[in-house]
């Protein structure tokens, strides 16, 4: 039995999403042909899809600034706040077996001095998890969400943005090669709200995060910006959701992701719902892919659905490819190497998402990840 | 002093309909501390000759060679080319997202000269070069290229002219597409260049009109792959009355 708050919300029309629920008969083991789950490898999964208890945890270090806090609450009060229900499997068995919440909730009104870091940090457990955030009306600040180590972790997250609030909300997948990470990120922003999501996903065996967002009331902006470095042998998957459920509301969304490795495989799936009460409000998604060696394969799809014609503007674009020869030619004609030339153009690709993450030391240590990663194809740096 | 000698270049680019010749013979012998101005129609293959001797993976060489001095380019990969001291200044200069205007630079001296340049010195150097070039400081955060006008697009390839000043420029219609105000001031930059006296340059141009501020020491004519006439200045005169007909049907007949 779903929790009133979300009986009030207008059943999800898109169909590339499940409607979401508590129940975890609603999301029955997947066969594979499913469409949000053809792209993921279920065997290596399993243990994210099998219905059976653990009590362990992750290591849990938090920093928490003047005007947050953090307390853990019961599952029913869980149910209750929750920005939406689960929308998946992996999602649902992670709330229905991590007994309870942890619920971190920045004040209203409130300006962080630095960021709210939570630090996950897996030594090999299996793990179900459910974290809320809470950010009250007008606060300001970043909050940080790290995973590191390595761990069998199902998560649902959800992250509400109170009215005229502007949260910055990153979460970073740096785990150990054979960490196995799934689960669902849900965002509801409030009214005039300014929310920026970051998601940069470099380490695990498998990661595979469903992220939806939706309005609470009419005026917020929603701006998403993903990065991933994808190995030899790894699993990447993002599957977004915006649901433009309130007029005159703004989304942007902008994933770029990198490949390299025998068996490297990046997905994602990029979905923008307009409902007809969606009057007035601008939407644009792009993915690019750079596929840095033989033995890659990225998996991109943008999709629209459009129910009122009364918008801004509605967009999205989805590149794949190898590297530009022109931007390459370019930079050798002025005596740089090929090798510095590719390192140059690969860190202009991913500058960009990892600045918006507003935290200057985590963005220094997404760039020496991403030489880290570019050292294993391109050689050191010189 | 040094020399580039273009000889019996033949080039071809891959087409839907199989290779097609572009460059049929061409010769050519710019010394430093010279300007040649190379003249032609749209289509006769003026820019496949700035781009094949920087060595642009869409041309291939199919003949001849191109010296510098006695360093043989065709053999060389793009950025050996420019360490060996070419440098073009592109009709469309290239955007590159994420990639600073003044990290580029930085990059680009330090891979010419062999070692990082000086920060303190640098960083005034580069700013001079901008101001020279009427652009705005805050070009050199910007991403390379990436939303710049046409104008300051080709007044940044100047700006990496002065900054990493080659021993050869060649420029690719850079006047193409300027104003007035921009082409005067992109043409003082070459002359500036130009005027160190042991620089070569050579200028490839549609028209005339950059002429009027850069006087080339050579002209050449270039109609259909090859070197149709040569001459001094007075043949560039020539051209502004005449225009290209004369040698297109020449060609033709051919």
């Amino acid at each position: 039995m779903a929790a009133p708050v979300l009986e009030a919300v207008e059943a999800l029309e898109s169909h590339l999403h499940p409607t979401p629920s508590f129940e975890v008969d609603d999301h029955p083991y997947p066969k594979g042909q499913e469409e949000i789950w053809r792209f993921t490898p279920l065997r290596a999964i399993k243990s994210l899809l099998t219905d059976e208890p653990s009590d362990e945890h992750l290591d849990w270090d938090e920093t928490l600034p003047q005007g947050a806090s953090s307390r853990s609450i019961s599952a029913a009060e869980a149910r209750l706040m929750v920005a939406e229900a689960p929308i998946d499997r992996v999602s649902v068995l992670a709330a229905a077996h991590s007994g309870g919440a942890q619920l971190i909730e920045i004040e209203p009104g409130a300006e962080l001095d630095g960021p709210l870091t939570i630090t996950l940090t897996g030594s090999g457990q299996r793990v179900w998890g459910h974290l809320v955030f809470k950010v009250g009306a007008q606060a300001t600040g970043t909050i940080l969400l790290r995973h590191e180590g390595s761990a069998s972790y199902a998560t649902k997250v959800d992250v509400l943005v109170g009215d005229g609030a502007k949260v910055n909300f990153v979460s970073i997948q740096d785990w150990d090669d054979d960490a196995l990470h799934g689960g669902h990120h849900s965002v509801l922003v409030g009214r005039d709200a300014q929310v920026r999501t970051v998601t940069v996903s470099l380490g695990g065996k498998v990661v595979r995060l469903a992220e939806t967002a939706r309005f609470a009331a009419p005026g917020g902006s929603l701006e998403q910006f993903g990065l991933y470095f994808v190995d030899a042998g790894q699993h990447i998957e993002h599957r977004l959701f915006v649901d433009h459920n309130a007029p005159h509301t703004h989304s942007n969304v902008d994933y770029r992701g990198a490949l390299q490795g025998e068996g490297a495989r990046s997905v994602w799936i990029g979905d923008v719902l307009i409902r007809k009460v969606a009057e007035g409000i601008s939407t644009y998604e792009s993915n690019k892919n750079l596929v840095l060696t033989d033995g890659c394969r990225a998996d991109s799809v943008p999709n629209l659905e459009i129910e009122t014609g009364e918008i801004e503007g509605a967009g999205h674009s989805s590149t794949t490819g190898r590297f530009d020869d022109e931007q390459l030619f370019y930079l050798r004609s002025r005596g740089i190497s090929e090798a510095e030339a590719r390192r140059l153009v690969v860190r202009g690709f991913f500058a960009d998402i990892v600045r918006r993450i507003g935290v200057p030391e985590v963005e220094e240590h997404m760039m020496a990840a991403v030489e880290r990663e570019l050292a294993v194809t391109m050689g050191s740096y010189a | 002093m040094s020399t580039l000698t273009i000889t019996d270049l033949r080039v071809e680019v891959a087409t839907e309909s199989g290779p097609k010749e572009i460059l049929k013979g061409v010769n050519l012998t710019v010394k430093s501390g010279e300007v040649h101005a190379i003249m032609g129609p749209n289509g006769s293959g003026k820019s496949t000759l700035a781009y094949a001797i920087a060595g642009h993976p869409k041309y291939t060489i199919t003949g001849g060679s191109v010296k510098l001095d006695d360093v043989e380019l065709t053999q060389l990969s793009v950025d050996e080319r420019a360490r060996a001291g070419l440098f073009l200044a592109m009709q469309y200069p290239i955007e590159v997202p994420g990639v600073s205007t003044a990290n580029f630079l930085r990059t680009a001296k330090t891979a010419l000269a062999g070692e990082a340049p000086k920060v303190r010195t640098w960083v005034k150097d580069v700013n001079a070069a901008l101001d020279r070039l009427g652009l705005d400081q805050s070009f050199a955060a910007r991403s390379l290229n990436e939303g710049f006008s046409g104008g300051e697009k080709k007044r940044n390839e100047i700006v990496q002219l002065e900054l990493l000043n080659p021993g050869f420029a060649i420029l690719d219609e850079t006047d193409s597409g300027l104003d007035i105000d921009a082409l005067r001031i992109v043409s003082e930059g070459v002359n500036r260049f130009a005027a160190q006296g042991d620089r070569g340059v050579l200028l490839i141009t549609h028209y005339t009109r950059i002429l009027n501020y850069i006087k080339p020491d050579f002209v050449h004519v270039f109609v259909d792959g090859r070197i149709a006439e040569e001459g001094g200045p007075e043949l560039a005169d020539n051209l502004e009355i005449e225009g290209y007909e004369r040698f297109i049907k020449a060609a033709a007949a051919n």
